[in-house]
């Protein structure tokens, strides 16, 4: 918080291991960083672990059963070294976190109103009239509509995505820094879903947060991140600017899941260019790339050595032994996509 | 589509490579046990389930025995040698108020506390779960008049009811038994219903609805499997209560008669030597609770192996 | 690859209307539920699925499209009878379902459906293979029959009986399961599929290899799908024709190609409009819809979608549109979609008119 170390970036991850009951390598060495009042999406899917990743800046994963190791520092303060004190004026204060589904996420017995407000006034010399203006102003800027009478419902009394919409309000009551958002809208409705995206991106504009978002869907990504950055087994294989990895993809698997969307099908009654297989058991990793079993690129070294982060460009890297075979492949399907187009 | 590329087969593989989905660590996957296969296999691993189950199969090895293996006589009592102490050269666990070797009374009166404390569990987990699994899933106009009729047995305190039912039948094990039952019949009936609701309203049962099966098929073959587990653990965390119940009517004179040998009379009539020998007074109770806390724990190991799952 | 399965229970040659007859047509469906409004309060009724209309043509893919609440899933289970409707006709192939000449088991031996939650459709106490041969074992297949059928149904899913057959649904994954509960579908030979979110659950690139999947076992075994999704580019891909659903009502239907290319009705559009930019140059700048989707209990009057509508204007509120035909092949329910309504964005009635 203090000048100083401003210019350190909001969030940064480095060498994270994530390992659950000492045998689940959810998490295999993740770096990341997250510069101030930027946008960087996590996208994978099920058991990439992504939400693993997003849950250890907050050390939110069950201490006991897990065991983590690397260096995660938030605004330049080391997270794995806080004590539970100071941990818990970082959860909220300068972190604060919205999840996938907000009727777990608030307590159903108080109003959300009364909720906003404890969280102010537990974090803050503040009175209970101020904190409720505050809180007004909260529900005012994440457009919900008659704030003054929605602060006194419960949240069972919301629709979906006016619940998350308050706890969006909710995340952001202490004036937080970092914003990390698990799945915001996955349980959303499409018309909801764009609203919220918007929110999510003219807020972080607005109030210059700093915001890891995780998804699996890479559209909802490309509507808010400036960055994304693709997760397969615990690893983080592509890296780059929401461009360069959608329109110039370097890994296979990036590749793979751009060519699996329904959207890019070429015609009605062709098939689907899918990635064959099932991701890795994570309890017992295959040597080597963890996605050289499905990759249709794969040679032999991919299945020994696992591959180097290789910078394609500035700023964009793709942790592949063949990342430019890769980029030809794909820049072939777009020449032929064209074809088809025409 | 047929224009190729490197990957142009993988549309061929995924038929076929769908077939073997290929990191799937082929062989790493042990063939199954099934259901109840595993949780035999995290019972046997759980020390406290299997050190309540040892006590239990002990003392029931016992009771069954008894008639071969009593040291003494129980039945013939001695006017001189009453209410000898624990640890007596000739009495093992001492004598009771008529001089009987209390250890040959403790083993072959287990049959008696036993028989009529897991028999009515049996039988109203039979009934219970009949009247509750019907219920449940047939819904409707049959689940209230059931449901509503077996919360007016839960009106009552249950030791009253079975004081009240016994009282109306007369002493007796068959009726003590009898009345016993129907006290636990509401209880089963009401967790399998809750039960069997639950399961009700899964996918797989509408799946099965939608095969054409009959309603009778689906419960046996899709419900039943899935229900009874639960009820049973619940069943057998009602033992131990049964005992006590079972033993508490013997007590107050509605179950066994003596001179029999049951722990809940012998609790009984040991009573007014409690200031003389306490120690010996004790010991029947100390065995009902013996008993009825191993049924507790290992219903406990049960219900944890169960849930296994995922 | 199309290997006869088992041995048949239903004559092969069940197609009694000829190929112009619609498998399934659905007439005026209703279904409310009653709800209590807390104590004391007046009795509400949700209005679940409110008089749908549509058919399915042989050899078809219908998409149902909709939010939640739009009914889609309700209506899916009053076709396969998983409730029973309030009002309106079902015809299969022609025949009342449910009448004497189409009884509710010979009508289920010829449709089935897949559900949305792999797991839960799955009994945990039962084998992959014995939950598929149920079925058939229902019908009378001697046991040793249903299970070499359902294992040679596994093998056509893509799942090797010889490793999974004797797995329980937990030792599966999702994609895995899935695929065994569309082998269970099949296994009673079915004409119709209905497929409710099936693979909504599921990871893309899963989700993808069982959209190929589900493609080629339609080729394979001359099925028809009832195909209901929320996720448009699925619908586009996989389906025919395409019904969109809005509180309980279907707002319009036609070609997947038509519809979702240039939608009639302003609530398609919306939809279309709210998927997620794939390119970060375009941005979605402006949501299409604000608010959620209502709720089904009192729904407004007139046209339902008028609240949230850019091309509502008065007579909106008062008149409910029809569900009228713009082409022959596509029907819109839109007043400012159909000549003389009054809307003044209307097309003129046509000279031949």
């Amino acid at each position: 918080m203090s000048r100083a170390i401003a210019k350190e970036p909001a969030v940064a991850i480095r060498g994270l291991k994530v390992v659950f009951g000492g045998v689940v390598e959810a998490v295999d060495g993740v770096d990341l960083t997250l510069e101030r009042g930027q946008a960087v999406a996590l996208i994978g899917e099920s058991g990439s672990g992504k939400s693993v990743t997003l849950r250890a800046i907050m050390r939110l994963n069950p201490e006991r059963r897990t065991r983590i190791e690397g260096e995660i520092r938030v605004a330049g303060r080391d997270v794995m070294t806080l004590s539970s004190r100071a941990l818990r004026a970082l959860r909220g204060r300068e972190v604060a976190m919205i999840f996938q589904e907000p009727l777990l996420a608030l307590d159903p017995v108080y109003t959300v109103g009364r909720q906003i407000t404890e969280a102010i006034r537990q974090h803050e010399k503040i009175g209970s009239e101020a904190a409720r203006r505050r809180a007004l102003q909260l529900f005012e800027r994440v457009r919900i509509p008659s704030p003054e009478r929605r602060l006194d419902a419960y949240p069972h009394e919301m629709s979906g995505g006016m619940r998350q919409r308050a706890m969006i309000a909710l995340a952001l009551a202490c004036r937080p820094q970092v914003l990390l958002a698990d799945e915001p809208t996955t349980a959303l409705d499409a018309t909801v879903q764009i609203q919220i995206l918007l929110l999510l991106r003219e807020l972080q504009a607005e109030l210059g947060l700093s915001t890891i978002f995780v998804t699996h869907d890479l559209g909802a990504a490309v509507e808010v991140a400036d960055r994304i950055a693709v997760m397969y087994a615990g690893r983080i294989v592509e890296e780059g600017s929401a461009r360069d990895v959608v329109l110039n993809p370097h890994h296979p698997y990036t590749i793979g899941l751009l060519r699996s969307r329904a959207d890019g099908a070429l015609a009605k009654g062709s098939r689907l260019e899918t990635i064959p297989g099932s991701p890795p058991d994570l309890s017992a990793r295959p040597p080597g790339c963890p996605f050289a079993p499905r990759c249709f690129l794969a040679e032999d070294r991919c299945h020994v050595d696992a591959p180097p982060d290789v910078v394609v460009a500035t700023g964009h890297r793709a942790a592949c032994w063949r990342t430019e075979a890769a980029h030809a492949a794909f820049q072939g399907d777009r020449a032929r996509l064209l074809e088809a187009a025409v | 589509m047929a224009t190729l590329a490197p990957h142009a087969t993988a549309p061929l593989l995924d038929v076929a490579g769908g077939a073997a989905p290929l990191p799937d660590a082929p062989d790493a996957f042990v063939p199954s046990r099934g259901f109840w296969g595993q949780v035999g296999h995290k019972l046997l691993r759980d020390p406290v389930a299997m050190t309540a189950a040892c006590v239990i199969l002990a003392i029931v090895a016992v009771a069954l025995l008894a008639p071969w293996i009593t040291p003494m006589d129980p039945y013939r009592g001695s006017m001189i040698r009453r209410l000898k102490p624990v640890g007596d050269a000739t009495y093992l666990l001492g004598s009771d108020e008529l001089g009987r070797d209390m250890l040959s009374r403790l083993m072959l009166g287990g049959r008696l506390s036993l028989f009529i404390g897991v028999t009515p569990v049996i039988l109203a987990f039979v009934i219970g779960s009949g009247i509750g699994i019907l219920a449940g899933y047939v819904g409707g106009w049959l689940n209230t008049v059931l449901m509503r009729t077996i919360d007016v047995f839960f009106a009552f305190p249950s030791v009253l009811l079975a004081i009240a039912l016994s009282g109306a039948l007369g002493a007796g094990v068959f009726n003590s038994i009898v009345s016993l039952t129907c006290v636990f019949v509401p209880q089963i009936a009401r967790v399998a219903e809750s039960v069997t609701t639950q399961i009700r309203s899964r996918d797989y049962v509408d799946a099965a609805r939608l095969s054409g099966a009959s309603t009778f098929t689906i419960l046996r073959v899709q419900v039943l499997g899935n229900v009874l587990g639960p009820i049973f653990v619940y069943a057998t965390s009602l033992i131990s209560v049964s005992m006590i119940l079972a033993s508490g009517l013997s007590f107050l004179g509605l179950g066994v008669k003596p001179p029999e040998p049951e722990w809940g009379l012998m609790l009984n009539t040991l009573r007014t030597a409690i200031y003389v020998n306490p120690l010996v007074a004790a010991l029947p109770g100390l065995a009902i609770f013996i008993v009825s806390i191993s049924f507790n724990l290992f219903s406990d190991g049960l219900r944890s192996a169960m849930e296994v799952k995922a | 690859m199309s290997t006869p399965i088992g041995q048949l229970t239903v004559p092969p040659d069940r197609d009694r209307g000829g190929p112009a007859q619609p498998l399934l047509s659905i007439d005026g469906l209703v279904k409310h539920f009653p709800v209590k409004k807390g104590l004391g309060g007046r009795p509400a009724v949700v209005r679940a699925v409110d008089g749908v209309d549509f058919t399915i043509l042989k050899g078809e893919t219908l998409g149902i499209v909709g939010e939640s609440g739009c009914g889609k899933s309700t209506t899916a289970r009053l076709i396969m009878g998983l409730m029973p409707h309030d009002s309106g006709e079902l015809l299969f192939d022609g025949e009342l379902i449910g009448g004497r000449a189409l009884p509710w088991r010979d009508f289920r031996a010829q449709t089935q459906m897949v559900f949305q939650d792999s797991y839960a459709s799955l009994n945990p106490r039962m084998t992959v293979e014995g939950s598929i041969a149920f079925g058939p074992r229902v019908h009378g297949v001697p046991k040793r029959q249903a299970i070499e059928r359902a294992r040679s149904l596994l093998a056509r899913v893509g799942l090797e009986p010889s490793r999974f057959a004797a797995r329980y649904p937990h030792e599966l994954s999702g994609g895995q399961r899935q695929r065994v509960n569309i082998a269970r579908a099949l296994a009673l030979q079915p004409r119709l599929v209905v497929l409710d979110e099936a693979v909504s659950a599921l990871d893309k690139s899963v989700e993808a290899q069982v959209l190929n999947l589900l493609m080629d076992l339609k080729q394979e075994f001359a099925l028809t799908y009832l195909f209901i999704s929320h996720d448009l580019n699925v619908v586009r891909f996989l389906c025919d024709r395409v019904a969109v659903m809005y509180l309980g009502q279907v707002v319009e239907i036609g070609p997947a190609d038509t519809v979702l290319a240039s939608p009639a009705h302003p609530y398609t559009a919306a939809l279309l409009s709210s998927m997620p930019s794939m390119d970060p140059d375009a941005r979605t700048q402006v949501a299409p819809l604000a608010g959620d989707p209502p709720n089904p209990i009192d729904p407004p009057p007139g046209c339902r979608f008028h609240p949230r509508c850019t091309l509502a204007e008065e007579v909106c509120k008062g008149r409910v549109p029809p569900l009228a035909p713009v082409d022959p092949v596509h029907r819109v329910a839109c007043l400012a979609r159909q000549p003389g309504s009054g809307h003044s964005a209307a097309p003129t009635l046509s000279v031949a008119a």
